[in-house]
């Protein structure tokens, strides 16, 4: 790890007035490894993110870049270390339970067929209840896009298709939300727009975020703190500005 | 051995003679296939030696045991299911135990429909009867059984973004693939389907060619025709439908993760999942 990793590797938690923490992280890495056939492509990584903080994972190009998301919703199963979500170990949450809890937008939108608003209401419809239509309206409109409920997804443009996905992740009200480069499939304009929509919704709901991007002025405009990944290790950590500076 | 001795009269040595006919027919068309650099020499004479073989390997035991009981009849069908489950396996070497799954689905498919069949008296235990339209059923039942493992993995493997998105969100394994069942279970019937609507019309299948050779009455061998091919589509059904439901529980993982993606075998997966801690 570089200078900046080898101080305490994560943020310190708020304290009280008598110095106790205040909370526990809303999500914790411990460990936490993965190999495939012999090949470790996520190696030992240690990594705490407190509630309201925007954690950035810097990795280069090609090198496993969604490896370390999967592994924190459990697409993956980690073949060393563990993950808690508030303090509890994640295996003892049922993976249905844990996945609405930390949601995920990924690189490309993967939208069902169907129309818009079934693709918003598919989430809490896995749960047995229906989103009111007022909801979809309104998480429509936090994404830029009233009035498109009907409208079929083969019919959307890619920065569409990304709102849509990111607004049918937040009708399940996660806890945290994993974003795997959640820009990168789109052009420059449409990029920078979902970028700041993201910001925007993260500030204002107080969400706890993952980002993994290849982009460091993505990190450096986005997050709190940033980990830089190189060949599945964490090499630093620390506050954007700094690891940014050494990296 | 005197059954044996008998099937050995002219009508073998005639039946040799066409089928050498038959095999100089296949190997015209080998050769003008390879006029048009379509090389199908080597698979064709093992396809050729190996049903010559085996379709006179069955003439024999068939012989051997024209008057064997149903037990026997029983166990001969069984090892056709085996056999069968041997073949269609392949299809799905990612899958933990394919083999089981096939026979599973195989078996389950063949042995209602050849149970009802006794059931209702369409066939008797006599071995010489139970056992030809047997192994239709059984062969039927394996062809549904490939189909909708073949059909199943392809859509499990092209949707991995899809399936993992419903993952994501929090659905059930089972909701996330569950249009890609319904097309495997509908791929595996579709020939079934197609040949019973064309039955008559397009062909007319060998059973009831062969009792309208032996003398059977054309309306009640119409009839029975039509019964042979309704339980090749309800075995068909069973035997698809048992394979890709015990597919789907292999795809997935105990902790709800999609184990067959392309890249990675659910063996595999199983190896990593166990070195967890």
């Amino acid at each position: 790890m570089s200078e900046t990793s080898s101080k305490e590797s994560t943020v310190k938690p708020q304290r009280s007035d008598e110095g106790s923490p205040v909370s526990t992280p809303a999500l914790e890495a411990e460990h936490l490894s993965r190999a495939v056939v012999g090949k470790v492509i996520t190696n030992n990584i240690s990594v705490q993110v407190h509630v309201g903080e925007i954690l950035a994972v810097v990795v280069p190009s090609g090198s496993g870049k969604s490896s370390f998301l999967r592994l924190l919703n459990r697409l993956d199963e980690p073949t060393n270390g563990v993950v808690r979500l508030r303090g509890q170990d994640y295996r003892e949450l049922a993976p249905e339970e844990l996945r609405r809890r930390v949601g995920m937008v990924m690189q490309s939108a993967y939208l069902f067929p169907g129309t818009v608003a079934e693709n918003i209401k598919y989430g809490p419809s896995q749960q047995g209840s229906s989103l009111p239509v007022e909801q979809i309206a309104a998480l429509l409109q936090r994404v830029g896009l009233s009035g498109y409920q009907k409208r079929d997804v083969s019919n959307l443009s890619g920065g569409e298709a990304q709102r849509v996905s990111i607004a049918r992740t937040l009708a399940n009200a996660p806890e945290v939300l994993l974003l795997d480069e959640p820009t990168s499939a789109l052009d420059e304009e449409s990029a920078r727009e979902v970028e700041d929509l993201l910001l925007d919704i993260i500030r204002e709901r107080q969400m706890t975020c993952v980002i993994v991007t290849h982009n460091n002025a993505q990190a450096g405009r986005l997050a709190d703190r940033t980990m830089i990944i190189e060949d599945g290790k964490p090499v630093a950590v620390g506050p954007t500005s700094e690891v940014l500076k050494n990296g | 051995m005197a059954e044996l001795l008998n099937s050995l009269d002219r009508n073998v040595v005639l039946g040799m003679a066409q089928a050498a006919a038959a095999i100089a027919l296949c190997f015209g068309v080998v050769m003008l296939c390879r006029r048009f650099a379509v090389h199908v020499e080597r698979e064709t004479v093992i396809s050729l030696a190996r049903g010559l073989v085996q379709m006179v390997a069955v003439g024999v035991v068939l012989a051997l045991l024209l008057h064997g009981n149903l037990l026997i009849a029983s166990l001969i069908l069984l090892a056709m299911a085996c056999a069968a489950a041997v073949t269609a396996s392949r299809r799905a070497p990612e899958i933990k135990n394919p083999l089981l799954v096939c026979f599973y689905a195989i078996a389950a498919g063949s042995s209602v429909v050849i149970a009802v069949l006794l059931a209702t008296k369409t066939l008797t235990t006599d071995l010489v009867v139970l056992v030809p339209v047997g192994s239709m059923i059984i062969a039927n039942a394996m062809n549904a059984c490939a189909q909708a493992m073949e059909r199943f993995k392809a859509d499990v493997t092209d949707h991995v973004g899809l399936i993992e998105t419903g993952l994501a969100l929090g659905a059930e394994p089972t909701a996330t693939v569950a249009p890609y069942v319904q097309t495997a279970v509908y791929a595996s019937l579709l020939p079934r389907l197609d040949m019973l609507k064309s039955l008559g019309f397009v062909w007319i299948p060998g059973v009831m060619a062969g009792m309208l050779v032996s003398g059977a009455s054309p309306i009640y061998a119409g009839i029975f025709q039509f019964i042979v091919v309704a339980m090749i589509l309800a075995a068909s059904g069973i035997a698809g439908l048992v394979a890709t439901l015990l597919m789907r529980a292999r795809v997935f993982s105990t902790a709800a993760q999609l184990t067959l993606r392309p890249g990675i075998s659910e063996s595999q997966h199983s190896r990593e999942t166990n070195l967890a801690v």
